[in-house]
């Protein structure tokens, strides 16, 4: 019974495996295991010197970084953000989060270069309707860059 | 792990006692019905008996029942067809209709309006109930069509649909027009389907929706009332839908639909306690707010704004953890537009972006509400983690 039970359920599952997700594989995994999001518990204790966010809530997608960028250096060092937004919308901010802060960190004269077909690039790709409205990390970041320059 | 499906208003399984009636059709008696050898009587007589059993459903005559190839294109047929064959006798014809229809309706609108109809979009209150007195408003010499939802397929709120036919009734006097249609695809699995209870002229259902097989559908027309086709062929269907007869399909509708009509009673009481169920767990998540009329509502619906998330993320993880459901948020649509039943509301798209929608049905069981109820807050709170938004 329960071998007959097992069998059932793997039989499932290949079929479930074979039909393919709406997403790329790499935004299937930014999407349900974000990366660097700024946890409720971290609020008060993250330090970060530059802010800036992107979207409107009526528009569906809201998103907001913070970043410790390195004074001497100038390369972005740590960084946290929320999103508000549809799947490819949380993915592709999550995704630019370890661009910019991958191989000991991005410098921010590059970091404000960051196209959102760099994003989508390294996402493998996004449905087609969804590149304009869901791809904003790169003005958000460029947003943060800004107030850090200003200060 | 079993999937827990609840979207039953967008589709639902072939039921086993529909599919086992219409199998012969589909393998051994698939004869075209316009034949007249055996082969083809065998397929008449069934289509005309599917014909009488829907009409014995609708207490009205078989001769009223035009069978189609699904809901929108009943409506199609009844909205072009009608405004076709009664432009003529008017200088500035108008058609109305509420503004939280079916995009089949309101698409087949729009198109008319830009052959020159005057289009008039009837409000509702924020329960999604139409404003009978801009129906009253709206109601002139050249109105050639009303056609108002029985219950919508977002909200489920219903509409006064007798009340409504009462209205047009008395503005008409002794004429034919307007003539009244309503869509009725949502409604005919929990609501009283006897159009002359209902004092409807046009009446659409659809098969896809009460478990019987996809494009199926039926377009009521009250005997006598003329209008024109829409598809042009072989003439079936008294000429009104050309094509061949989508036999083993419509056969479906016609088993579903007595089913369903025998089984009402039983159902509404079912789903509706279930639904109650999941609607007062869902409510505890802080910051929720159920849509829809809170009493004339179909037994089956749950729609329901979560702020501070957006609709598809939460599809997603639904999905993840194996329960299908549904949102108006712009981001799952082809539009990219958000919701227009809920725009007419009065929500914000903020909140429009994060509404959800479960439909319950048949085979919905307590186990899958207990899992939802499971499921549905942890979803929540990690999205709110994540949000950008924080109302709470």
């Amino acid at each position: 019974m329960k071998l007959i039970k097992k069998q059932k359920n793997k039989k499932a599952d290949i079929i479930q495996n074979q039909i393919p997700w709406i997403y790329s594989d790499v935004v299937k995994e930014h999407f349900f295991n974000p990366k660097n999001f700024l946890k409720l518990e971290e609020e008060k204790k993250f330090k970060f010197n530059a802010y800036g966010e992107a979207g409107s809530p009526a528009c569906g997608d809201l998103m907001k970084f913070w970043l410790w960028i390195d004074p001497k250096t100038e390369k972005i060092k740590q960084c946290r953000w929320r999103t508000f937004g549809c799947g490819s919308a949380i993915a592709s901010t999550s995704v630019l989060s370890i661009m910019i802060t991958e191989k000991d960190g991005m410098k921010i004269n590059e970091a404000i270069k960051i196209k959102p077909q760099d994003i989508i690039k390294r996402l493998s790709g996004l449905p087609d309707i969804k590149i304009h409205c869901s791809v904003l990390g790169d003005q958000a970041l460029r947003n943060a860059i800004d107030n850090y320059l200003k200060k | 792990m079993k999937r827990v499906y609840l979207d039953y208003a967008a589709a639902t399984p072939v039921r086993p006692e529909v599919h086992q009636f219409i199998k012969p059709f589909a393998t051994n008696n698939f004869g075209n019905p316009s034949a007249i050898y055996l082969e083809g009587r065998i397929a008449k007589q069934a289509l005309e008996q599917s014909r009488e059993m829907v009409a014995k459903n609708l207490n009205c005559r078989p001769h009223e029942i035009i069978f189609t190839n699904g809901g929108t294109e009943s409506i199609n047929l009844a909205i072009f067809g009608i405004a076709r064959a009664y432009k003529k006798f008017f200088k500035e014809p108008r058609l109305i209709t509420s503004r939280i229809e079916h995009p089949a309706i309101l698409e087949p609108m729009k198109q008319l309006a830009k052959e020159g109809f005057d289009i008039k979009y009837i409000s509702t209150n924020k329960f999604g109930e139409v404003n009978l007195s801009e129906l009253k408003k709206y109601l002139n010499p050249q109105t050639i069509l009303v056609s108002i939802m029985y219950a919508n397929n977002e909200i489920g709120t219903i509409q006064p649909i007798e009340k409504i036919s009462t209205i047009i009734k008395k503005f008409r006097k002794n004429k034919y027009l307007p003539f009244f249609h309503t869509d009725a695809c949502q409604a005919a699995n929990y609501l009283d389907i006897n159009v002359n209870h209902l004092n409807v002229d046009f009446m659409t259902l659809n098969g896809g929706k009460i478990y019987a097989p996809k494009a199926s559908g039926i377009l009521y027309k009250k005997s006598g009332l003329s209008i024109d086709p829409i598809i042009f062929g072989g003439g079936q269907e008294k000429n009104l839908r050309s094509g061949t007869e989508n036999l083993t399909s419509w056969m479906g509708l016609a088993k579903a639909l007595d089913l369903t009509q025998k089984e009402k009673a039983i159902e509404i009481k079912k789903v509706k306690q279930l639904r109650d169920y999941l609607q007062k767990n869902i409510l505890k998540i802080p910051q929720t707010f159920i849509n829809g009329h809170p009493t004339k509502r179909l037994p089956n619906n749950i729609n329901v704004i979560i702020s501070d998330v957006e609709g598809e993320s939460l599809i997603l993880e639904l999905d993840k953890a194996g329960i299908a459901a549904s949102t108006g948020s712009a981001c799952h649509s082809q539009s990219l537009e958000p919701s227009h039943v809920l725009k007419s509301l009065g929500w914000s798209r903020e909140k429009i972006h994060g509404s959800l929608r479960f439909t319950l049905g048949k085979y919905t069981t307590k186990k899958e509400i207990d899992y939802v109820i499971k499921m549905l807050p942890k979803i929540v709170q990690k999205l709110r983690n994540l949000s950008a938004i924080k109302t709470i």
